[in-house]
């Protein structure tokens, strides 16, 4: 072919509707790692590109502790923000949805529409708060299992994900290891590090100590929007490699002119922070952000098998793509290497690169045209493949 | 790009069907999709470049970024049919520990390097007195990754202290663009290219 390759278009991936499913209706709740048992469960759920004939083209897109089923286009044509990873997801973009058929879920235990501590118990007529179970990650996959079985599809082409959705995406190839045909893990880990749960724990506490909070029964009252805040902007800061936040804030001042004068935020970097927390607390539960941080803090695929990662991965069928970056420090290439290690000895198909960049965690997010590049050529291989 | 081509025809003509192989260095992972079309090899591949891994993930070829040193000792014995050191053990820091995982963990290895007894290397080096800096060696001492250079004896006398037999020799030279010519006469000397097919004595 002489045909010049048509320079991708980038698109966006158009409006997009979020739906939601219902499932595990009584008398037939879904049984949860710790015993206790859930139901009904409903998940708000999008999708974008459209599903082939064989169904072979559908990718499981995985969401990370702030995310939402909302992961590419807009809600409306007023709407001014995209969803979370539009920057990847969307006509000629890496998961391109001229090709492929996307789905995002919000994961149980989430507050944007699927079952979590703010939807309301079915026995007592008011919200879960704390009488929601624990979920794990496992969870959350095993939810989003019935609804991949509702619509229809045998085996994913894909499930991806960056940090917890990485999580998710590792979990879906261990528990249903015929229904995946590949993995992208993006920045993840097989467990979070000590330093990890230390800053989940704080984020926690700023949450427990704000009066507001009330044990986690606020919602008929105010919500405990402080210590929510607090507990983002310490996550914001987690995200944030030292060279980046040097980059992006460095020293500079938000108002020069009353530096030094009063308790007003004065670096930029503390304005950023304090815009992140007060814009989270407007779309986020503070119980959920409890729950969730809990179930990062628990995945550990090392654990589960006995003390062996190589033994998590012994009889997972998947192809993986795993990525991580230079300067996360809050899922370090060390992780990432962990997982590559276990799945080589046993002899499992993997790809595996370290990407330089000084972004840290939040990498993942940001438009970086080598994760992009592999993300595209990786599904491409494999759509491929899974076709012979 | 001519580098990376090297040897690839003798090594596709030595690895049998469907046989299981890590390919150590394995640059833009074309050996490894070569092997794949024409011998339907399952393939692995270890490179050190972001670049070259972003390749393979393209041609579909399964790679890992890592320095070749790191990591062999995770595998099992006997992993792999063939483990293949093409143009790679003068780049690592270690060819020793190298060599020795490389016999552990492949049935047999091949390994094929630039020969440092190559008649015009050793000239260069007699009449210029100075590093060799010719098509086999386009380097400068200082920028050079080549840093365990050796010649096609060095290799046959370490058989005996590394424990292990050679299953055949085809060393070669290169002409034109993609042929290799095998030198049978005096290769120390002649042939440009070393290529040893080697097995640990235990296994």
């Amino acid at each position: 072919m002489t045909k010049k390759e048509k320079e991708p278009e980038h698109t966006s991936a158009g409006i997009v509707k979020t739906e939601y499913f219902t499932f595990c209706e009584p008398p037939h709740p879904l049984k949860l790692s710790s015993g206790r048992k859930l139901g009904p469960i409903t998940l708000a759920y999008e999708t974008c590109g459209t599903l082939n004939e064989n169904k072979s083209n559908a990718v499981l897109i995985l969401h990370a502790l702030s995310g939402d089923a909302h992961a590419a286009g807009y809600h409306s044509e007023k709407d001014k923000s995209p969803g979370w990873w539009d920057t990847y997801i969307g006509p000629g973009k890496a998961f391109d949805t001229d090709k492929y058929f996307i789905i995002c879920s919000n994961v149980i235990g989430g507050c944007s529409g699927s079952t979590g501590p703010a939807s309301i118990n079915p026995a007592t007529g008011k919200p879960y708060a704390l009488d929601f179970p624990m979920v794990t990650i496992s969870d959350m996959v095993n939810a989003q299992k019935r609804l991949i079985d509702h619509l229809g599809i045998k085996k994913l082409l894909s499930v991806a994900g960056g940090s917890m959705g990485g999580m998710q995406a590792l979990q879906w190839t261990i528990s249903y290891p015929d229904m995946v045909e590949s993995c992208i893990g993006i920045a993840t880990s097989a467990s979070l590090s000590a330093q990890g749960i230390a800053l989940n724990e704080v984020g926690r506490q700023a949450i427990f100590n704000d009066p507001k909070w009330n044990s986690g029964n606020y919602y008929e009252s105010s919500l405990p929007k402080a210590g929510l805040s607090l507990a983002r902007m310490i996550g914001h800061i987690t995200y944030l490699s030292e060279k980046h936040m040097h980059e992006k804030f460095g020293r500079k001042f938000q108002d020069s002119a009353n530096a030094g004068k009063d308790m007003n935020p004065e670096f930029m970097v503390e304005s950023y922070l304090r815009h992140q927390g007060v814009k989270f607390v407007e779309r986020f539960d503070a119980n959920s952000y409890i729950y969730i941080t809990r179930a990062i803090d628990h995945f550990d695929l090392r654990a589960d098998y006995g003390g062996s990662l190589t033994a998590a991965f012994e009889n997972v069928s998947a192809n993986y793509l795993i990525i991580s970056f230079t300067t996360d420090w809050l899922y370090p290439t060390g992780n990432s290497k962990e997982i590559v290690r276990a799945l080589r000895v046993n002899g499992k198909n993997v790809n595996y690169t370290d990407i330089e960049t000084d972004n840290g965690h939040d990498a993942f997010l940001l438009p970086n045209e080598l994760l992009e590049k592999n993300i595209k050529n990786f599904l491409k291989s494999e759509l491929k493949k899974s076709e012979i | 790009m001519e580098e990376f081509k090297i040897g690839y025809d003798l090594v596709i003509a030595e690895i049998p069907e469907g046989s299981r192989v890590l390919d150590l260095g394995c640059g833009d992972g074309t050996l490894l999709k070569l092997l794949h079309e024409q011998k339907n090899v399952s393939g692995f591949g270890v490179e050190i470049s972001e670049e070259g891994v972003s390749q393979c993930v393209e041609k579909g070829v399964y790679c890992y970024q890592a320095d070749i040193d790191e990591g062999l000792s995770d595998y099992r014995d006997n992993s792999f049919d063939y483990v293949i050191l093409n143009q790679t053990i003068q780049n690592t820091k270690r060819p020793d520990y190298v060599i020795r995982e490389v016999l552990r963990i492949g049935k047999k290895a091949i390994v094929s390097f630039p020969n440092f007894g190559y008649y015009r290397t050793r000239a260069y080096l007699m009449f210029n007195g100075t590093m060799p800096v010719n098509k086999l060696l386009p380097y400068q001492w200082y920028d050079s990754p080549n840093i365990h250079l050796l010649t096609i004896k060095d290799m046959i006398r370490m058989a005996p202290d590394f424990s292990f037999s050679i299953i055949s020799e085809k060393h070669f030279s290169v002409s034109g663009i993609d042929r290799s010519n095998i030198i049978s006469i005096a290769p120390n000397l002649l042939a440009e290219y070393g290529f040893f097919v080697i097995t640990s004595i235990e296994s």
